[in-house]
């Protein structure tokens, strides 16, 4: 047992691995050490020093995430020194927080407040430094706010954005009591590189970085008689969703997610795995449109690898920073958006509404999906396709607000027309399987035969590996393909923003010649979006996409070209995927972007 | 623009284009310009290849890396406890009525900055401060008027 490391804290004997942390021993007890610039996916920074602790034999206290376990140590965590020093922590914090907890859209869900509750912290003991700070808020962005008021500098966004995502359009700007949370010459998160993914807001412990909620808009739209109010909920959200609602992460809850919307009071209640499966359709026939042109007609204007193009993240990454790709990126909308021009299109049609009076809702795990909807692109309907992008967890806040019992509501189905799917689509939902639907569909297409996969699982692409690649040799293909006839498909997939960058590189470099390339910009794909629930952990997303496998399983289609509805709309509306309808309503363009 | 790529490029060429050649790059843009602008700053984030707000983050942190356009000449007196002491407001309120600026303003011909700055290590010869790199020290009203009007005559 070399590898061990043997202390104690607060008299009770642990060993842990070497090189675990004091903060992770004291974990493996129970023994709860408050943290705040600590996260479980970021690198320690030790800046914040509310996780101090005592050791016996060393005059200062030591920051537990930071220190790791050594022979012999005794711990103690709960000591007069200890809590004083924290209560110190906090006070000064406070001294410099605008706390208007009441007005605030962390409010219960606060990381600083729960400490100063935790304290019980009732006269303040340092002076109000506030009045004289000159905070400044940033509200133009669609997705994000930030408010420097809020803010207690521990620099977990900015870690996230360097770390997970590599884009850096956060950086810690001044010093001593003028330093803050900056952008590139404090221009508007809106103006400079950052991708709206929102992991920083999914990681910040405070309000100081949060979506921008539309709440009242929603409301409002329900409320007006005059309204057709349709939802559309993303692949991810109905694993998610039941975590802030006192649910277990990894609870599967399509179908009280469905009757919660009802309730609510949504018109109609339809599921972006719908065109989901679409996208599989339409990005599938691109990808082996893109193929014969390159290999048959050896057309050199064709780009390869092409990217998937659903993650809007992902997408204004590529923007800012790699501008040269952009014709690798596939013209397929992403399902949101595919969803929002035939609601107001094709469903308008069929129900007979007015699509001036439709308003479209979308639920997404993701707030980057709230600068998409947004894109003066996306107005192919003639209105603007998606009127508000909801995260995950403002559908969690207006269940709240509605007083409905969640986990006692039955199950219910979506609506016809927009709302059957396939396994395949809700397994977008996880890294990797868009990769997976694709070729579920387009390994059927050209051969005739379903992927070679056990129970078409396929393995390869799935977990949680930054990068990952799959090759798939296509044999005995059907006559129409024969161009295709011994051809390894070369595939890999990222997620994660860091990871994309590493893909992007090696491509760039000429060290990797793949076909068809998946990139989420969350890490774990959708089901760790920038959206979902708070927190978000290694374990947790492990959790949900485990619960996204189980979903898929369990659906009685699996295959995107096989969901009936789907069938349907290419029979009764778009005639065939790239069709002219197709190209108007479900495709779309990309902008050259600054880098700063 | 093109005279600001050409001094970034220049300098990285120089220093070269790793991490460690932030800062030396951004002290010769100081050298040359007095202030490092937006667009310098983006230049220097594109020819390192990292991030703007990381580059944005390290000119602020010091504070003779300045990012707000500068005059010529930038002089700044210290403020601090021994200067102070030994007058340092009398010789601001001199340097003002001289220049017709305030601390933390440019002269209108864009020759003078007048900026206060922390302890120049000169506290024994107090009151101190620096025009660009040069240190003048045990300063008094008349020996600031004749020296602002030297660099007047200079100019
Ligand atoms: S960030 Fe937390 S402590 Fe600060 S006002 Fe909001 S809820 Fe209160
Ligand atoms: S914005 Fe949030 S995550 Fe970033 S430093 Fe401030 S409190 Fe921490
Ligand atoms: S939303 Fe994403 S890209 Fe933008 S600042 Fe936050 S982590 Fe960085
Ligand atoms: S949580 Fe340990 S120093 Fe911040
Ligand atoms: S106090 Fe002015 S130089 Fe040191």
């Amino acid at each position: 047992m070399a590898n061990t490391v043997n202390i104690k804290i607060d008299g009770i004997d642990v060993s842990v691995e070497a090189g675990k942390t004091v903060l992770d021993a004291a974990k493996k007890l129970n023994i709860h050490i408050p943290t705040l610039c600590y996260h479980e996916d970021l690198c320690v920074a030790g800046n914040c020093r509310v996780c101090v602790v005592e050791q016996e034999g060393v005059n200062n206290l030591v920051a537990s995430c930071a220190i790791p376990a050594q022979k012999g140590m005794v711990i103690h965590t709960n000591s007069h020194k200890v809590r004083n020093a924290r209560r110190h922590v906090v006070e000064l914090l406070l001294s410099e927080h605008n706390a208007d907890c009441t007005k605030c859209y962390k409010n219960t869900k606060c990381e600083l407040q729960d400490l100063a509750s935790e304290m019980v912290i009732n006269e303040h003991m340092f002076m109000d430094l506030v009045p004289d700070k000159n905070y400044t808020t940033d509200k133009q962005s669609p997705s994000i706010i930030k408010d420097d008021s809020k803010c207690i500098r521990c620099q977990r966004c900015v870690r996230t954005c360097h770390d997970l995502q590599h884009v850096s359009a956060l950086g810690v700007a001044y010093k001593g009591d003028h330093m803050k949370i900056s952008t590139f010459f404090e221009h508007p998160m809106y103006e400079v590189v950052c991708t709206n993914c929102g992991q920083c807001v999914n990681r910040c412990p405070t309000g100081a970085l949060i979506e921008k909620n539309y709440l009242d808009e929603v409301w409002d739209a329900i409320y007006d008689e005059d309204k057709h109010v349709i939802v559309q909920t993303a692949p991810a959200t109905r694993i998610a969703l039941g975590e802030d609602l006192g649910m277990e992460s990894g609870s599967i809850v399509t179908g009280k997610m469905a009757a919660s919307l009802r309730r609510l009071g949504f018109d109609s209640v339809l599921d972006t795995d719908f065109s989901a499966d679409l996208t599989i359709m339409e990005e599938g026939t691109e990808l082996l449109t893109r193929l014969k042109k390159a290999l048959v007609d050896k057309d050199t204007s064709v780009k390869l690898p092409m990217f998937t193009s659903c993650s809007p993240g992902w997408v204004k990454f590529l923007e800012h920073t790699y501008p040269d790709y952009l014709d690798n990126l596939s013209t397929c909308k992403s399902p949101q958006q595919m969803f929002g021009a035939l609601a107001k299109t094709y469903y308008a049609e069929k129900k007979g509404l007015d699509p001036d009076k439709i308003v479209c809702v979308s639920i997404m795990p993701c707030t980057a999906k709230k600068f998409e909807a947004n894109r003066p692109e996306m107005r192919d309907s003639g209105y603007q396709d998606v009127d508000m992008g909801l995260t995950t967890r403002e559908l969690a806040v207006m269940i709240k607000q509605a007083g409905i019992d969640f986990q006692e509501l039955p199950d219910e189905k979506f609506d016809s027309l927009m709302g059957e799917s396939s396994g395949a689509a809700v397994i977008f939902g996880a890294t990797g399987g868009v990769m997976e639907a694709a070729l579920r569909t387009a390994y059927e297409i050209v051969t005739g035969r379903e992927v070679p996969f056990k129970n078409l699982n396929i393995t390869a692409v799935r977990g949680m590996e930054g990068v990952r690649e799959a090759n798939i040799k296509l044999e005995n293909v059907l006559p129409a393909w024969s161009f295709l006839e011994g051809v390894e498909l070369k595939t890999a997939v990222a997620h994660g923003l860091t990871n994309a960058h590493q893909i992007m590189e090696a491509i760039h470099k000429g060290e990797a010649n793949y076909h068809f390339v998946e990139v989420m910009g969350c890490p774990g794909g959708c089901i760790g979006g920038g959206g979902q629930p708070i927190p978000t952990t290694p374990e947790i997303r492990r959790k949900r996409a485990e619960a996204i496998y189980r979903e898929d399983e369990g659906m009685a289609v699996r295959k995107s070209h096989e969901n009936p509805e789907v069938q349907q709309i290419y029979r009764e509306f778009l005639g065939e995927p790239l069709s002219d309808k197709s190209h108007w309503l479900l495709h779309t363009h990309y902008v050259k972007r600054k880098r700063v | 623009m093109p005279e600001i790529k050409e001094l970034v490029t220049g300098l990285a060429d120089k220093h070269g284009r790793t991490r460690e050649s932030l800062l030396p790059i951004l002290q010769g843009i100081i050298t040359e310009e007095r202030f490092i602008s937006d667009d310098a700053l983006t230049e220097v984030a594109r020819e390192l290849d990292i991030s703007a707000a990381l580059v944005y983050g390290t000119a602020t942190f010091y504070s003779f890396l300045d990012t707000k356009p500068r005059g010529k000449f930038v002089i700044r007196i210290c403020r601090t406890i021994t200067c102070d002491m030994k007058g340092k407001k009398q010789i601001i309120n001199t340097l003002e009525d001289l220049l017709k600026i305030r601390v933390g303003e440019t002269t209108k011909d864009k020759n003078f900055t007048l900026l206060e700055t922390n302890c120049l290590g000169w506290c024994h010869k107090g009151p101190a401060m620096l025009i660009n790199d040069d240190v003048f020290t045990e300063l008094t009203e008349d020996k600031i008027t004749e020296i602002i009007r030297d660099y007047m005559r200079n100019i």
